[in-house]
C-alpha cells in the first residue's frame, strides 16, 4: 500500500470530530491518495468505514501506528 | 430558549423511550394496588392468607403461560429481564455441560446475554458470535453452521433487537437448532406484548416494564424437558429456578397488563407501524445525511433508529430532552462506558448522532408530528454551531 499523502491526528478527540476532521480535508489531497486518520476513540473504528459509505470514499482499513489505532482512506473523487 | 422550552412545542412533555420502559399500563397500576392488598403473605405457607397470596401468584403464572404459550409450571417470575436472561443462559449452559460447553448467540444481543456469555467464557466455556447484515439480520448460515459445531451447548438468539427494532429469523433459527439437537434461547424483552413470538424455542425470556407492567419483574420460561440447572444457589421458590422471596404484588400486575397487553396487541401495533414507517420516511426526507437503521419491513411496530452525520449524539438528546423530547441514543458520547453500541457496530452503521424513537400506548400522532417538526431545526442548529454544513 502506497503512504498516505495526509494524515490526521485526532487522537483524544471524541466522535464525530475525527469523521468532521475527515471531511473537512479529504479534498486536500488528490483523487486515489491516501488520507489517514489517526483516532483512538472506540466509535472512530465503526463511524469511519460508515462515512466512507455514505460518502462513497474507499475504505481501506484500519492499522497502528505506534500504538494507535489509524484508518486509512484513499479518496475517490 | 422560549417559553414553550421543554414542553414539547406547548403541547407537554413527549415520551418516546418506550423500549427502555414502557409508562406504566393503567391494569398494572389497578392490579398492583390489589396485589398490596392480597398478596403480602407468603405463598409457601399453608394458612388461609397464605393461600390467597398463593392464589394471586398462580393466577398470575397461568396468565402469561397463556400469553407465550407455555405451561404455567414452565414459567417462573425474577427481579428483571437480565436476570432472566442471566439465568436462561448460565443456566441452559449448566444443564447440557455433558453436551458441551460453547455458547453461540448472534452478535446484537442484549448486553445481558453478552455479559452472561463473558461469564461463561470466565469461567472457562467459549461463546461464537454470529454476523449480522447491514440490517441486523443475524446470517442464518453462519449461525446454522455455528449450531452444528462440535460442543454446542445453547444457541441464542433474541426475538426482536432493542436498539434497531429489527426481528431476528427466530422460526429458522428454531428449525436449525432442532436439526442439531440443542436448545434455542429467545430473548423477547422488546417483542413480549408487542408482537407474536415464533414457537419451538426452549428458553425465553421477557420483562414487564417494557410492556407497561411494573420495574422489577422477569419472565424467565423453560420448556418441559429441556435441561436446565440453577447457576444460583437453590431454594423451594419458583420451582427451584430463582431464589428468595419474589415480589407478588408486582408479578400480580405484570401479569394482568400482559394479558391487557396481548389483547390489544394487534390494534396496537397497527396503529403504531404506520406512525413509525412514517417517522423512517419524514426524517430521511426531512434531516440531510442522516441513516435511518435497521431492517424497513421485518422489524417491530414500535421502534425506529437514527443517525445524524457530523452531530454529537449526547448534544442532540440534550437538546431534543430541552424541547420536551425524551428519546435514547447509542451513541458511545451517551454510554457510561464511552463505546458505542456494541448492535451498530456489528451492523457497520453510523454510530453518532444516533437516535432511538420507540413508542407506547399513549403516544398520539399529534406527538409524532411535533417531534417531527421539531427534529429537523435542531439537527441544523447543532451542525450549524460546529461549522458542519456541507460537508
Amino acid at each position: 500500500m502506497s503512504a498516505p499523502a495526509l494524515v490526521l491526528d485526532c487522537l483524544g478527540q471524541r466522535c464525530p470530530l475525527p469523521v468532521i476532521a475527515l471531511a473537512r480535508r479529504i479534498g486536500e489531497v488528490e483523487p486515489g491518495a491516501i488520507v489517514r486518520v489517526l483516532a483512538d476513540d472506540p466509535a472512530a473504528r465503526v463511524d469511519i468505514p460508515a462515512w466512507c459509505r455514505m460518502r462513497d470514499q474507499e475504505f481501506l482499513g484500519a492499522t497502528e501506528v505506534d500504538g494507535a489505532p489509524a484508518f486509512d482512506v484513499r479518496r475517490r473523487a | 430558549m422560549d417559553a414553550t422550552s421543554g414542553q414539547a412545542a406547548a403541547g407537554g412533555r413527549v415520551y418516546l423511550d418506550a423500549a427502555s420502559s414502557a409508562p406504566l399500563h393503567p391494569v398494572a397500576r389497578a392490579a398492583l394496588l390489589a396485589g398490596l392488598d392480597d398478596g403480602w403473605s407468603d405463598p409457601a405457607r399453608l394458612y388461609t392468607e397464605a393461600r390467597r397470596a398463593r392464589q394471586l401468584l398462580d393466577a398470575a403464572r397461568e396468565a402469561v403461560a397463556a400469553v407465550l404459550g407455555a405451561r404455567p409450571d414452565e414459567v417462573s417470575f425474577c427481579a428483571s429481564g437480565t436476570q432472566a436472561a442471566h439465568l436462561a443462559v448460565l443456566g441452559g449452559l449448566a444443564g447440557r455441560r455433558r453436551a458441551g460447553d460453547t455458547l453461540v448467540h448472534s452478535a446484537v444481543e442484549h448486553s445481558a446475554v453478552l455479559h452472561a456469555a463473558e461469564t461463561h467464557v470466565a469461567a472457562g466455556g467459549r461463546a461464537v458470535p454470529v454476523p449480522v447484515d447491514r440490517a441486523g439480520v443475524a446470517d442464518l448460515t453462519a449461525f446454522t453452521a455455528a449450531v452444528h459445531g462440535p460442543g454446542v451447548a445453547v444457541a441464542a438468539l433474541m426475538s426482536a433487537n432493542h436498539e434497531v427494532g429489527t426481528v431476528q429469523p427466530v422460526a429458522e433459527a428454531v428449525a436449525a437448532c432442532a436439526d442439531a439437537g440443542l436448545p434455542l434461547y429467545v430473548d423477547a424483552a422488546q417483542s413480549v406484548g408487542r408482537v407474536a413470538v415464533p414457537p419451538g424455542w426452549s428458553l425465553l425470556s421477557a420483562s414487564a416494564h417494557k410492556w407497561g407492567g411494573p420495574p422489577g419483574v422477569g419472565v424467565l420460561v423453560i420448556r418441559k424437558g429441556v435441561r436446565w440447572s440453577s447457576p444460583l444457589p437453590a431454594d423451594e421458590r419458583e420451582q427451584g429456578r430463582v431464589p428468595g422471596f419474589g415480589n407478588l404484588p408486582a408479578v400480580v400486575a405484570a401479569a394482568a397488563s400482559l394479558r391487557a397487553r396481548a389483547a390489544e396487541m394487534a390494534d396496537e401495533a397497527a396503529r403504531l407501524g404506520p406512525l413509525v414507517d412514517r417517522i423512517r420516511e419524514r426524517v430521511a426526507a426531512t434531516v440531510a445525511d442522516v441513516e435511518v437503521v435497521g431492517h424497513p419491513t421485518d422489524r417491530l411496530p414500535h421502534l425506529v433508529t437514527f443517525s445524524c452525520l457530523y452531530v454529537d449524539g449526547e448534544a442532540l438528546l440534550h437538546a431534543l430532552d430541552a424541547r420536551g423530547f425524551a428519546v435514547s441514543s447509542g451513541s458511545s458520547c451517551t454510554s457510561s462506558t464511552l463505546t458505542p453500541s456494541h448492535v451498530l457496530e456489528a451492523m457497520g452503521v453510523l454510530s453518532h448522532g444516533n437516535v432511538r424513537v420507540s413508542l407506547h400506548r399513549d403516544t398520539t400522532e399529534d406527538e409524532v408530528e411535533r417531534f417531527l417538526a421539531t427534529l429537523p431545526g435542531v439537527v441544523d442548529e447543532l451542525r450549524r454551531t460546529a461549522g458542519v454544513q456541507g460537508l
